[in-house]
């Protein structure tokens, strides 16, 4: 017993940014963006808290679950930029839309959408939880150095979110985690601390870039080869996949080496950037209400971010 | 040979004509940017078996051939 997906959500926040709008900031340009990550504008979470997207995210998916708030049993969110250290997100969220569940946080970054599906499938698995609310909400733009162009441009906000029922549609998931803080960080708050040994470091994320790219890519190949055969399945059959939307690049560099038909990948990093762990959700909500998927389509999800952490699976569409 | 193999790897990779290549000719002349780069690398290090740092600076063709002999070494 695990679970089947009844219903999907998403929120962006209002302000949008252009590549155009960028190049006022920093010493960039669209060309670049566009032909080294296939960005052309993001949303940033500037005229609102990251919960109201998160909670907006989350009461679109009862609706299209046709559940209310009171069913719920559980609310998970993944996330690394909620408003507060605590309360957690997935606490806000609950008051908000006023849910009387337990709630909590997982914090994967980029593969927190992924991770929390797996903390779900236990509690289905366990057999006392009907409906589970997970939320992936990021608000990245709180988190770059906005001086420094070789991040600033790669993200943007958002919130997407998933209602589950017990049922039996995940067909196969993989975590992974790779302890490492010098590839890809962003650091905690500080304090002022009177009694402070520690030297304090640039309170924004840093990353290096190439080492991240090699790692995606090789990432996105080994996990999807995995989980498709894990569930007893050939690539052939799979008819969607849902790829971490870090850069345009990457997922084409991973279908090359895949051998999956490229119009089975679905992308949203033109519009939205890098919108860390709400992009698999993003891609979810937008393919729902668009019609695109089949009853019993097969869908391949595959993130990777900091941690390092990676994460696929294997999912029937039964809506 | 190193550089034969190497050329092979960039002719599938893009097409370009293998007879123009030679140590000195560089990935921008190639019509290769950074990433495109980084991609080759993974290749190189999934033909030859070995592990390239991002941080050794390869502009031309020689330069990769080189830290690949080293390499395996
Ligand atoms: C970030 C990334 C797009 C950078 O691409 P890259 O090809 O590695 O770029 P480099 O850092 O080597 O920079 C190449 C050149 O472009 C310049 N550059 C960097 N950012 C730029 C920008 N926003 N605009 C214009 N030029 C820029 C660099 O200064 C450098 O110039 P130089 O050659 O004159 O020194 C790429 O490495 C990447 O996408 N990595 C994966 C990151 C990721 O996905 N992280 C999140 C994981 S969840």
């Amino acid at each position: 017993m695990n679970f089947s997906i009844l219903g999907t959500g998403s929120a962006l926040p209002v302000c949008i940014k252009t590549n155009d709008d960028l190049s006022k900031i920093v010493d960039t340009n669209d060309e670049w963006i566009s032909t080294r990550t296939g960005i052309k504008e993001r949303r940033i979470c500037g005229e609102e808290p990251l919960s109201d997207i998160a909670s907006v995210a989350a009461s679109n998916a009862l609706e299209n679950a046709g559940i209310n708030a009171a069913d719920l049993d559980l609310i998970i969110c993944a996330t690394i930029s909620g408003d507060y250290i605590t309360p957690s997100l997935a606490c806000i969220i609950q008051s908000k839309i006023k849910a009387t569940c337990p709630a909590f946080d997982v914090s994967a970054a980029c593969t927190g959408f992924i991770y929390a599906l797996d903390v779900a499938a236990g509690y289905f698995a366990r057999g006392k939880f009907k409906k589970i609310l997970i939320v992936a909400a990021d608000a990245m733009s709180k988190l770059i150095d906005w001086k420094d162009r070789a991040t600033c441009v790669l993200f943007g906000d958002a919130a997407g979110a998933v209602v589950l029922t017990a049922g039996d549609d995940l067909l196969s998931i993989k975590l992974t985690a790779t302890g490492d803080a010098t590839a890809l960080s962003a650091p905690n708050v500080t304090g002022n601390c009177p009694f402070g040994q520690i030297p304090q470091t640039q309170p924004y994320l840093s990353m290096n870039g190439q080492e991240i790219y090699k790692f995606a890519v090789s990432a996105m190949c080994n996990d999807i080869t995995d989980v498709v055969n894990e569930a007893g399945l050939t690539k052939d059959q799979i008819d969607y996949v849902l790829p971490h939307q870090a850069n345009i690049r990457i997922i084409e560099a991973a279908q090359k080496r895949l051998k999956m038909a490229k119009d089975k990948y679905l992308t949203n990093i033109k519009s939205y950037g890098n919108t860390s762990a709400v992009s698999i959700p993003l891609l979810l909500d937008d393919a729902n209400r668009s019609g695109k998927f089949k009853k019993g389509d097969l869908l391949a999800l595959s993130a990777f971010g900091a941690g390092l952490t990676t994460g696929a699976c294997v999912i029937r569409w039964n809506k | 040979m190193t550089l034969d193999k190497v050329k092979q790897i960039l002719v599938d990779y893009n097409g370009c004509d293998a007879s123009e290549i030679t140590k000195e000719t560089t990935f921008e002349a190639l019509g290769l940017d950074s990433l495109d780069t980084v991609e080759l690398i993974m290749s190189f290090e999934e033909e030859f078996g070995i592990t390239i740092d991002m941080s050794e600076g390869m502009k031309t063709i020689g330069d990769i051939v080189d830290i690949i002999d080293n390499a395996k070494k």
